[in-house]
């Protein structure tokens, strides 16, 4: 696609490193010898297919020819392949792990994007057209335009209680989903509340029921109704599903156990915000420990904007 | 009581290949009846049992069954999930083994109320009331709700089971060898059970087994299998003490005496 070959061009310019430590300023140039966005064309246009199809039956779990990726399985194969085949020239991408842009996992798949398809990479969310994430939603409230692709590691909610793929796939097209709810009588028999604490079950347009990765619950109320568009990979269980935008996305619970997100009793330490996902951190050796933000953007964003902390 | 029978079975035959698996069975069930199947084994009882719950389909002959609305459907002329909901909902199956009947997983009261929340019971408490009031109807103690099934003896799981498929107030339910596996004494009050229940709750019921003591208990008509036919159909105590057909008082005459 690009100008043959040069060693030069093979030893890593200075320019994707600095690309991807300042925020979308020059654009890094794309590495020769990889088609645009590692993936070849006619296996993204595959996947462009299955995403259609998920965004058209929201919640609906499209099977996709996975491809073998240069990394592990779990490390989030699914998600890459989704983001190679929305991610245009024009385009800028933020990827998050546990909410913090600056995770192996995270540094590893920005590079990765911006030495094959030379897009420019952010850590702000609110300039990012692309967000690849694990684990998290940004605390920053989306925009329309924008799509969030989640890495997902088994993309089946009824595999809890049911073995049998093709019995899963019959529960779903007959709307069998009583078992669900059995899941949370269990909990709520045995510890008093609703434990789920991660990758909580939601239905999405009132019909499929989904898992949403293993965000915190704290983040399911921004699936419902996002102005973004959210998609989901799963590379190793090859499945594509998707939430449109502005779709309801409801999670499960019952009538006297109602849906609740966690509450920290306290602030971040460093930028004394109360309305987001907290992370506890032990910070020395005698024990001493701190709550702070775990979507690194938002934090510096505050802390840039003036608010501290109690530390 | 209705006009029309609640289960018609007619010339019901399910072949596996050559070999067959039962053949041209007909009869018809009423409301509040016990019908008992009994037969060697391999004679075909476990086969008829599958094919009238809908677990198998037969290879010839057909099954109307009289719906909770009056309406009389063909059960393999229903689409796949119509035919699901009734499973769940008008009809129960106990199974030989509770292990294949229950989720060994979850609790007494999770499996006791998961029909409920399949049929769209989204309130824990009433979930919970109910199940506390099937558990308690079936002889099992109320305090045990939280346990897992698999710390219940047989006898008790056994009871769970049907307390599962009497929680949606099933009209009829199909049980295999429903005391198979269970000691004298506990199949004793078992049988006990399943009759008061069958009594005051209405329910019609197919009973497959091969212990005539069990349908002499529980049945108002019989059916004796051999070879996947029915050899003898009749009033219970009619066909046990004055058997006609050779096998039937082959059977008879051998129930070893007390």
């Amino acid at each position: 696609m690009n100008a043959p070959t040069s060693a030069k061009s093979l030893a890593m310019p200075a320019e994707t490193k600095s690309a991807e430590t300042k925020p979308a300023e020059a654009k890094p140039r794309q590495e020769a010898g990889y088609n645009y966005a590692y993936l070849d064309e006619q296996t993204k246009r595959s996947i462009r297919r299955a995403l259609l199809k998920a965004v058209a039956i929201p919640g609906y779990q499209v099977p996709f020819g996975s491809r073998e990726m240069p990394m592990p399985y779990g490390w989030g194969t699914g998600g890459v392949q989704v983001t190679a085949s929305v991610l245009g020239p024009d385009d800028t991408l933020k990827v998050i792990d546990q909410g913090a842009d600056d995770t192996t996992n995270a540094v590893s798949i920005r590079r990765f994007f911006a030495k094959t398809a030379g897009v420019k990479t952010t850590t702000r969310t609110e300039e990012a057209s692309v967000i690849q994430t694990r684990h998290r939603i940004p605390e920053t409230p989306l925009k329309a335009g924008q799509i969030v692709v989640f890495q997902v590691p088994i993309p089946e909610p009824l595999r809890w209680l049911e073995a049998s793929e093709a019995e899963t796939r019959k529960m779903h097209a007959l709307e069998e989903y009583g078992v669900m709810h059995v899941k949370l009588y269990e909990d709520v028999a045995r510890f008093g509340r609703i434990s789920v604490a991660y990758d909580y079950p939601v239905k999405v347009d009132g019909r499929y029921i989904m898992r949403p990765s293993p965000i915190p619950k704290f983040d399911n109320p921004k699936l419902d109704r996002s102005p973004a568009l959210m998609l989901f990979g799963a590379g190793r269980e090859q499945r594509i599903y998707a939430v449109p935008p502005y779709t309801e996305v409801r999670s499960l619970d019952f009538e006297d156990h109602p849906f609740e997100v966690e509450s920290w009793p306290r602030c971040c330490a460093l930028c004394g915000a109360k309305d987001s996902f907290l992370d506890e951190i032990i910070v020395d050796d005698q024990g001493g420990r701190q709550f702070v933000c775990s979507d690194t953007d938002y934090c510096e964003a505050r802390r840039a904007a003036g608010h501290r902390g109690p530390a | 009581m209705t006009e029309t029978p609640l289960l018609q079975a007619t010339a019901l035959t399910r072949m596996y290949g050559k070999r067959v698996g039962c053949r041209d069975v007909s009869f018809d069930l009423w409301p509040g009846e016990v019908l008992g199947v009994v037969g060697e084994s391999g004679s075909g009882k476990t086969t008829l049992l599958n094919c009238l719950s809908a677990q198998l389909e037969p290879s010839g002959g057909e099954i109307l069954y009289t719906r909770r609305d009056g309406r009389q459907v063909d059960i393999f002329a229903l689409s796949e999930g119509e035919r699901r909901l009734l499973l769940r909902t008008e009809w129960g199956l106990v199974r030989q083994n509770p292990r294949d009947g229950l989720r060994m997983a979850v609790s007494a009261g999770a499996n006791v109320g998961e029909r409920l929340m399949a049929v769209g019971a989204r309130h824990y408490g009433d979930i919970r009331g109910q199940a506390r009031h099937w558990l308690t109807e079936l002889e099992i103690d109320a305090e045990r709700i939280d346990d897992l099934p698999r710390n219940f003896s047989g006898g008790m799981q056994q009871r769970l089971q049907i307390a599962r498929n009497l929680v949606t107030s099933p009209r009829l339910v199909f049980m295999d060898e429903p005391t198979g596996g269970l000691d004298v004494s506990v199949q004793a009050r078992l049988l006990d059970l399943i009759r008061r229940l069958t009594r005051d709750l209405g329910l019609a019921c197919i009973i497959v087994t091969h212990d005539l003591g069990v349908v002499r208990m529980l049945s108002h008509r019989l059916l004796v299998m051999r070879g996947g036919e029915v050899v003898e159909a009749g009033l219970t105590d009619q066909v046990l003490d004055d058997p006609q057909h050779p096998y039937s008082q082959m059977l008879v005459s051998s129930i070893l005496p007390v």
